[in-house]
C-alpha cells in the first residue's frame, strides 16, 4: 500500500518576478487520493502543470516509481500514466463527446469502436454519457464526466483533478465522489486540488498544502478541522463573515412572469421567472452555470431589455431601461466576468470607476466627465475595500482576481444602492477577499439594501443569503428562508425537483 | 437578341472552367479558417501564384512545372503572414490585407516582361470515344487537369476534416485553442501548415486563371477573385460541399452573364456584369439564414490570436 508512486523533490519554477514554485518535495503514494490545497496564486497550477509536462521546472526532480520522470509535453505524461480533468479550457463546444474524448487520446480506436467504449466506461462508474451529443449543449456536470471519461479510457496511473466540484450540485458531488473511491481501490491514485476544505476531510487521507509557491505542511486532514486547514492555507486568522439577524422590510424589487427566448446557440432561456425581493434581504440564487445565471442578470441589470412590466421597483415598471436609466434608481449589478464584462481589461481603475459610477456619483459635470472626482471616487473603493494595486491609474488587467472582483465588488457597493445584484462574487477569488466580499454583502444589506448573489458555490450562499431559490435550465424555484431548508433539499431544488412549488 | 445561341452544355462545360480558380482558392482559405486563422490576403497570394505559374511555365515551356511553381509562390507569400501573425502576433485581419496589397505590387514588379505572351497550353483530357459523348463529354471529360483536381481537392478536404484525426485536430485548434493547447497539441504549427496549404492553393488558382482561363498575364488580373473566394466561404458555412457550390453558382451566373452580353440582352451591362456578384452572395446568405447552425459551424476561435501563456 505504501509504494511511493510519484516522488517530487525540490520543484522549483520561477516567471519573470514570481516564484510559482519554490523548492517543493512531497510524494504521491499508489492508492491513495492526495489533496492539494492552496489560496489562487499558492502556485497549485503551476506544480500540477510541472507533472503533466506543460510547464518545465527550473530546477528538482520527479520520480515516477523510481524512474527519472521528465516529461517534455502532456503527451509524454500520459504515456506515462498522468491524466488531468482541467478545471478550465479543454473541452471543445462544438465538437460531439467522442470527439472530444478522441482529442484526449494518444491512439484513439475508430469511432464506432470508440463510443462504445465510452458507454461501457461510463456505465461502470456510473457517469452515464452520450457520446453523440455536441459539449456545448451539455450542463456543467456532464462536460465534466467527458473530461473524466477521457481519462478513465487511458487506465491511469495518476489522476489529477483540478477543482472537480466548483461547479457541481450536492448530489453531482456525491456521484463523483463514489466514482472517486472506486478508482482508488482499483490503485489509482488521485491528486485532488481544491479549496473546499470539508470536501477534502471527506475525501481524501493525505493533504499538501502550499502558501506562497512553498509547501507549508503535508498532514492528515481528517485529523484537522477544517479551520486549522484554512489558517495554514492563509498563513494567519481568517475572518468569518457574520450574519446579522435581519427582518424582512417592505417589498423592493418584484419580477414576474419574466420569458426570455435563448440570446446565442449554447445560450439558455429563461421561462416565466418570479421574485420578490425585500429591504433587508439577501436572496441567494444558487444553480450550476449555464442554467441562464447569465442571461437573469443581464435583464436585471439592463443589458437585454424585456417588457416594462415584467420588473418593477417600488411600484414602478422599469423592464424597458437601459442599464444607466437603472442604475439613476439605484438597481447596480456585479456581472460575472471580470475581465471583459465587469471592467475593461486595458481601462485604469479611474477610468473603470467612471463607467459605471457616473450617474449616481455624478462624475459628470454638463456633459464634461469630472476625472478628478472620480480619481477620488477610485481611491476610496481602494482603501475601503483593501484592493492591493499600486494605485488608481493602474489597468484592471494589472490586478489579481480577487483584487478585481473587491475593486467592482466595492464599486458598487460604494454607490449606495438600493438593490445590488451580483453573479458569482467570489469565484477563483482566494478565501480573504471571498471572507471580505462576503461581509461587505452582509453588511450593505444590514444597511437596507437588497441584494440578489447568483453564486454556485453553496457554502457561500449559506453563509450570507437570508432566502434561496434555484435557478435550473432557465426556470427559477420559489424562494424560500434559508435556515428551513437542510442541504439534501437545496440539492434537490438544484436539480430541479420544484415542479410543485 | 438570339439566346438559342446559348448552348446549355458549353455553358456548363465553361463555367466549371471559370469557377475553378475561385473554388481552388477558397477550398484553401476554408482549412486556414477552420484552423482558427483569418488570412485576407487571398488575392495576394493568388496573384502571386498566377504571375510565379505563368513565368515558370513560359520559362521552361511546362505548365505543370508552372503549376507547382504557382503553388509554391502561393505558399511563400502565405509564410510571411504565418510568420507575422503566429510568431510576432499581429493582427490578422491588417497583415491580410497588406499581404494582398504586398502581392499585388510585387507581382506587378515581376510581371513587367510577361506582358502580352502566350503560355504553354495545357493539356486537356482528350479520352478518345468518352470525350465525344454528347452532353456528358463535353462537361464531364474534355477539361484540363485543373478542373478536376480542383474537385478532388474539395472531396478530399471534406474527407480529411471529417474522417481523419488530422482534421479532428485542426478544428479543435480553430475551435479552441486554449483547450488544444491545454491537451498538448501544437496550436501554432498546426495552423502555420493550415496557412501554407492555403497559401498553395491560392497559388494553384491563380495559375488557373492565367495559365488556363484567360490564359495570358495582365496586372491585377485577379480582379477580385480572391475576395469573392473569402466570402464564399463564410456563406458556405465552413462546408466543403456549399464552398463548391458557391463557386460553380458564382462561375455559371459569370459565363451565362458574358453569353447574355453576346447575345444582346437589353439588360445594361453594368448590371449583368455584377449579376455573378450579386446572385451568389444572395443564395449564400439565403441558404445560411439558420444563425444557430451557422454558429456552430464557425470556428469559434477565427481570428483571435493565440499566446501559450493566456
Amino acid at each position: 500500500m505504501t509504494k511511493t508512486l510519484l516522488h517530487l523533490n525540490g520543484l522549483t519554477k520561477t516567471y519573470p518576478g514570481v516564484i510559482a514554485n519554490d523548492d517543493v518535495s512531497f510524494n504521491i503514494e499508489a492508492g491513495e487520493i492526495h489533496a492539494l490545497l492552496g489560496e489562487n496564486g499558492a502556485g497549485k497550477s503551476t506544480l500540477v502543470k510541472m507533472i503533466y509536462g506543460l510547464v518545465r521546472p527550473d530546477h528538482g526532480t520527479m520520480q515516477m516509481e523510481g524512474a527519472s520522470f521528465v516529461p517534455a509535453e502532456p503527451r509524454a505524461a500520459r504515456a506515462a500514466g498522468v491524466a488531468m480533468v482541467f478545471q478550465h479550457f479543454s473541452l471543445f463546444e462544438a465538437l460531439s463527446v467522442a470527439e472530444n474524448i478522441a482529442l484526449g487520446m494518444e491512439n484513439p480506436p475508430k469511432a464506432s469502436a470508440l463510443s462504445a467504449r465510452i458507454t461501457e466506461v461510463s456505465q461502470s462508474y456510473g457517469l452515464p454519457l452520450d457520446p453523440e451529443r455536441l459539449v456545448g449543449d451539455l450542463s456543467a456536470g456532464e462536460r465534466q464526466r467527458v473530461e473524466i471519461i477521457r481519462c478513465l479510457l487511458q487506465e491511469p496511473k495518476l489522476l489529477i483533478m483540478d477543482e472537480p466540484t466548483s461547479v457541481l450540485t450536492p448530489q453531482e458531488v456525491a456521484t463523483l465522489f463514489t466514482t472517486l473511491k472506486k478508482l482508488k481501490d482499483e490503485g489509482t491514485s488521485i491528486l485532488y486540488i481544491s479549496h473546499k476544505l470539508e470536501e477534502i476531510r471527506a475525501l481524501c487521507e493525505t493533504a499538501t498544502i502550499l502558501r506562497g509557491g512553498k509547501k507549508v505542511a503535508t498532514c492528515d486532514p481528517r485529523e484537522k478541522s477544517a479551520r486549522d486547514l484554512a489558517e495554514m492555507m492563509v498563513g494567519g486568522k481568517l475572518n468569518l463573515a457574520d450574519s446579522k439577524e435581519t427582518t424582512l422590510g417592505e417589498l423592493v424589487l418584484e419580477i414576474s412572469d419574466l420569458s426570455l427566448p435563448p440570446q446565442s446557440a449554447f445560450g439558455t432561456s429563461l421561462k416565466n421567472i418570479s421574485l420578490r425581493l425585500h429591504q433587508g434581504e439577501i436572496l441567494g440564487i444558487g444553480g450550476v452555470a449555464g442554467n441562464g445565471q447569465d442571461e437573469l442578470l443581464a435583464c436585471m441589470s439592463g443589458e437585454v431589455s424585456t417588457t416594462a412590466e415584467a420588473i418593477h421597483l417600488d411600484g414602478l415598471s422599469l423592464g424597458h431601461m437601459s442599464p444607466n436609466e437603472r442604475r439613476a434608481l439605484g438597481v447596480l449589478a456585479a456581472p460575472e466576468e471580470r475581465l471583459g464584462h465587469a471592467a475593461a481589461p486595458d481601462m485604469s481603475l479611474t477610468e473603470n470607476a467612471m463607467l459605471t459610477a457616473m450617474t449616481r456619483k455624478s462624475l459628470s459635470k454638463s456633459g464634461f466627465l469630472d476625472w478628478p472626482r472620480a480619481k477620488d471616487f477610485a481611491e476610496q473603493v481602494i482603501k475601503k475595500f483593501d484592493v492591493r494595486t499600486p494605485g488608481s491609474q493602474s489597468a484592471a488587467r494589472s490586478l489579481s482576481g480577487g483584487n478585481l472582483q473587491k475593486f467592482v465588488i466595492g464599486r458598487e457597493v460604494l454607490q449606495d444602492p438600493k438593490v445590488l445584484i451580483v453573479n458569482q462574487p467570489t469565484w477563483g477569488v482566494d478565501a480573504a477577499a471571498a471572507a471580505d466580499i462576503r461581509q461587505a454583502l452582509l453588511d450593505l444589506a444590514a444597511k437596507g439594501a437588497s441584494v440578489i448573489v447568483i453564486s454556485q458555490d453553496l457554502d457561500e450562499l449559506m453563509e450570507i443569503s437570508t432566502s434561496f431559490a434555484a435557478l435550473n435550465a432557465g426556470r427559477l424555484s420559489a424562494a424560500r428562508p434559508m435556515v428551513e431548508l437542510s442541504l439534501d433539499e437545496i440539492g434537490l431544488l438544484l436539480g430541479g425537483a420544484d415542479a410543485a412549488a | 437578341m438570339d439566346l438559342s445561341a446559348i448552348s446549355p452544355t458549353l455553358l456548363v462545360a465553361s463555367l466549371m472552367v471559370a469557377a475553378t480558380p475561385i473554388l481552388l482558392a477558397a477550398i484553401g482559405e476554408l482549412v486556414v479558417e477552420k484552423s482558427g486563422v483569418l488570412n485576407l490576403g487571398v488575392e495576394g497570394m493568388m496573384i502571386m501564384g498566377a504571375i510565379s505559374g505563368f513565368a515558370a511555365a513560359v520559362l521552361t515551356g511546362s505548365p505543370m512545372v508552372g503549376f507547382l511553381c504557382a503553388a509554391l509562390g502561393g505558399a511563400a507569400l502565405s509564410i510571411i503572414f504565418a510568420i507575422l501573425t503566429q510568431y510576432f502576433l499581429s493582427n490578422q485581419v491588417a497583415t491580410g490585407l497588406a499581404l494582398t496589397l504586398f502581392g499585388l505590387g510585387l507581382s506587378a514588379m515581376l510581371g513587367q516582361s510577361y506582358v502580352g505572351i502566350k503560355p504553354p497550353v495545357s493539356a486537356k483530357l482528350e479520352l478518345p470515344l468518352i470525350s465525344d459523348i454528347p452532353v456528358m463529354g463535353p462537361i464531364l471529360f474534355s477539361h484540363d487537369f485543373t478542373v478536376y483536381a480542383a474537385l478532388t481537392l474539395v472531396a478530399g478536404v471534406w474527407w480529411f476534416l471529417k474522417y481523419t484525426r488530422g482534421g479532428l485536430i485542426l478544428r479543435a485548434v480553430g475551435e479552441s485553442h486554449d483547450a488544444a493547447h491545454a491537451l498538448g497539441y501544437k496550436v501554432v504549427r498546426v495552423r502555420i501548415l493550415a496557412i501554407m496549404f492555403g497559401g498553395a492553393c491560392a497559388g494553384l488558382g491563380g495559375a488557373a486563371l492565367s495559365l488556363v482561363r484567360v490564359p495570358q498575364w495582365t496586372e491585377g488580373m485577379t480582379a477580385g477573385s480572391g475576395w469573392i473566394a473569402l466570402a464564399i466561404v463564410v456563406f458556405a458555412s465552413w462546408k466543403p460541399a456549399r464552398v463548391l457550390l458557391g463557386a460553380y453558382l458564382f462561375g455559371g451566373v459569370a459565363v451565362l452573364q458574358l453569353n447574355l452580353q453576346a447575345a444582346g440582352v437589353s439588360i445594361p451591362v453594368e448590371y449583368l456584369s455584377m449579376s455573378p456578384y450579386l446572385i451568389t452572395i444572395i443564395v449564400l446568405v439565403v441558404m445560411s439564414a439558420n444563425r444557430s447552425k451557422l454558429v456552430l459551424n464557425a470556428p469559434a476561435a477565427l481570428g483571435r490570436v493565440f499566446h501559450a501563456s493566456r
